[in-house]
């Protein structure tokens, strides 16, 4: 398919694959095995520049948009989903602060994201508020110039390795939705510290804590936008962020795809190759045919945005996107396994964990439960307004 | 620091095929790469260069589709590349090669250190490195493993030569030139912005008149090499240690022992 990329678009494409080829693979079993963090990948995905890719030249980024975002991660994803999130989560992280923040804030954090020397992170989930975000629990106190904050965050990426994090308090309970503030804080800020490491499932080599404020001190300067703004902040990041996840489903259903069809070339059964049998034929077709569906979505979306310079007006389609690569990369890696057969369930072969590391794609930055409920959300809205 | 890097532009021969009728190369249509063992040089140029700051200099000579082997370099981090390219070097062996070399590097002009890959995988002489140093009448280290200091100051360098069994620590004047080995790195990828800048990157092109070669040392006219037999060297794995008093008496012993030999007159 020719999605018509630009010369650059093509380089991010031409990079990143050059890149997971040689620094990834050879050290994605090692980290998703001993659940350890890459820092000596990210340290590298840094120096080729693959981590500035949606952040304006200005702040050291390259400004290449959503599309370049998601095209990188597309390609790295290819070969280990769980190391390009270090990337692709540093972006949920920075998305606040990149569509919110006061241009100081901007100086002083995105040009160290930009160049992959830190890393980022977003703090909204709590133990009791997963779907229903806003139900949150941590209040930030005011207190002069300072606001005070309590409570716990919970499974966030990158948690413990990021240095700058995005997070979410309850500034006045009773203003609802509009009583939630953002603040970026950073690691090391007295009363800010970590839970344990999870041990998960799968995207193994991310790492996912816990953020545990106690009389954490944060001075008012810190705060993105204005008090109240919070929600809209997070909403907004969501809809900015979710082709991103999109992407990284996409990329695990695409190497997954090309894993199946090597294989099947190779495997020999009944004195031939399984990719003569009908019944593969027929299931590398339909991945074959859903990756593609889901790339073209995605790309779409992307574009959509980056034109517009803003995911507000494309939420639906942001939603949609995230929904239809995810289950496309859930569906695409267990078909993967299936044509592997018993091979497909042994760790020596990589599509076992391409299938655990796809089905977080369905489950956060919004369930695909929250997703449709947004689209429909969205169809009903813009009905209602031709009306 | 100004930091030069010799490179040569080669076959892929994991995609080369044979023809069957003269046992040779099949070079037409072959990609070319940059010989692998000068990525280890091209990386350690950029590691000083960001250590120490400077600028990092590619130069190859050859036909003008060589340019391609400058232009990754650019991709990975490389300031500058300069092509040697003329029809008079047609036919150069590896004396007239670093001679070429040699009298491209002195228009470059000022430089601190040479890098160069331990061979180039085609020929595998391993000669053009010290050609180099010879015709610029400066020190040379082979083997190079690891860079283990430089004063700026001083003008001295300290580095570990990689030996069949452990390494060497030599120190050096500056200017020099290091031929390195593949334990001294890991070559990283092209960058993003590495790729942007070689997309537009034109090879400053010297041709024998620019470098003002002497046309009886470059190309055929300046190449004395004749191939008599290829074979590979068997190595005895014979030594002798030579025990003495004075560092005069154990080099008097070692050139006595040579003289025996008639390795020396």
């Amino acid at each position: 398919m020719d999605y018509f990329l630009t010369e650059e678009q093509q380089m991010i494409v031409d990079t990143a694959k050059d890149f997971a080829h040689k620094v990834i693979k050879p050290v994605r079993e090692e980290h998703d095995e001993n659940q350890t963090f890459p820092w000596e990948v990210v340290k590298k995905m840094g120096e080729a520049g693959l981590c500035g890719l949606y952040i304006p030249e200005k702040y050291g980024g390259t400004g290449l948009g959503i599309l370049g975002l998601c095209l990188a991660v597309e390609e790295m994803s290819k070969v280990c989903s769980a190391i390009a999130l270090s990337m692709a989560a540093t972006g949920l992280g920075t998305f606040p602060i990149l569509l919110f923040s006061s241009e100081e804030q901007k100086q002083k954090y995105l040009p160290d994201i930009a160049s992959g020397k830190r890393l980022a992170a977003f703090g909204l989930t709590e133990a009791n508020a997963g779907s229903d975000a806003l139900g949150m629990q941590t209040t930030a106190v005011k207190d002069g110039d300072y606001y005070i904050l309590n409570g716990t965050k919970q499974w966030i990426t990158n948690a413990g390795e990021a240095e700058i994090y995005s997070v979410f308090a309850v500034t006045d309970r009773n203003r609802g939705s509009r009583g939630l503030s953002a603040f970026i804080i950073e690691k090391g800020t007295p009363g800010f510290s970590f839970g344990k490491k999870e041990n998960k499932l799968g995207i193994r080599a991310s790492a996912t804590r816990e953020l545990v404020f106690q009389d954490c001190k944060i001075h008012k300067s810190a705060m993105i936008d204005s008090e109240g703004k919070g929600a809209i902040i997070a909403v907004n990041t969501l809809y900015t962020s979710r082709p991103g996840v999109a992407a990284q489903a996409l990329g695990i259903a695409a190497g997954a795809l090309d894993e199946s069809i090597n294989y099947a070339r190779q495997r020999k059964q009944f004195g031939q190759t399984i990719s003569s049998f009908q019944a593969v034929q027929h299931m590398l077709a339909n991945m074959a045919t859903e990756v593609e569906a889901a790339r073209a979505l995605l790309y779409a979306t992307a574009r959509s945005i980056d034109k517009a310079g803003d995911a507000k007006g494309f939420a639906k389609e942001s939603a949609m996107a995230k929904l239809y690569c995810s289950d496309v990369a859930m569906k695409v890696t267990t078909d993967a396994v299936q044509i592997f057969g018993g091979y497909g369930y042994m760790k020596e072969y990589p599509v076992e964990k391409m299938m655990r590391d796809a089905k977080i794609t369905q489950i956060y930055e919004g369930t695909n439960q929250i997703q449709r409920n947004e689209i429909a959300a969205g169809l009903i809205k813009s009905a209602a307004s031709k009306k | 620091m100004n930091i030069v890097v010799s490179i040569k532009q080669v076959p892929g021969t994991t995609k080369v095929a044979i023809n069957p009728a003269t046992n040779t190369l099949i070079r037409a249509g072959v990609e070319a790469i940059i010989n692998p063992f000068d990525m280890y040089a091209i990386e350690e140029a950029i590691r000083l260069r960001e250590k120490f700051g400077g600028k990092v200099t590619c130069i190859t000579m050859g036909p003008p589709q060589a340019e391609e082997a400058l232009k990754s370099a650019i991709a990975m981090g490389a300031d500058d590349g300069i092509l040697i390219s003329d029809r008079a070097f047609a036919g150069s062996d590896t004396l007239a090669t670093s001679y070429t070399l040699a009298m491209g590097i002195k228009k470059f002009g000022q430089f601190d250190i040479i890098l160069t890959g331990k061979q180039a995988m085609d020929g595998d002489t391993a000669q053009v490195g010290p050609g180099i140093a010879q015709w610029l009448n400066i020190p040379f280290i082979a083997w190079v493993k690891k860079i283990e200091d430089v004063k700026e100051d001083a003008k001295t360098i300290r580095v570990e030569r990689m030996m069949d069994d452990g390494y060497e620590v030599l120190e050096g004047p500056l200017p020099i030139l290091l031929s390195v080995v593949k334990e001294i790195n890991e070559p990283r990828t092209e960058s993003l912005r590495g790729k942007m800048k070689a997309k537009n990157f034109k090879a400053t092109v010297l041709s024998a008149k620019d470098i003002e070669a002497d046309p009886d040392f470059i190309g055929l006219r300046g190449s004395p090499t004749i191939v008599n037999r290829v074979f590979v060297p068997v190595r005895s794995g014979k030594k002798e240690l030579v025990e003495g008093a004075t560092v005069e008496e154990k080099v008097s012993k070692v050139v006595a022992s040579l003289r025996e030999s008639k390795l020396v007159n």
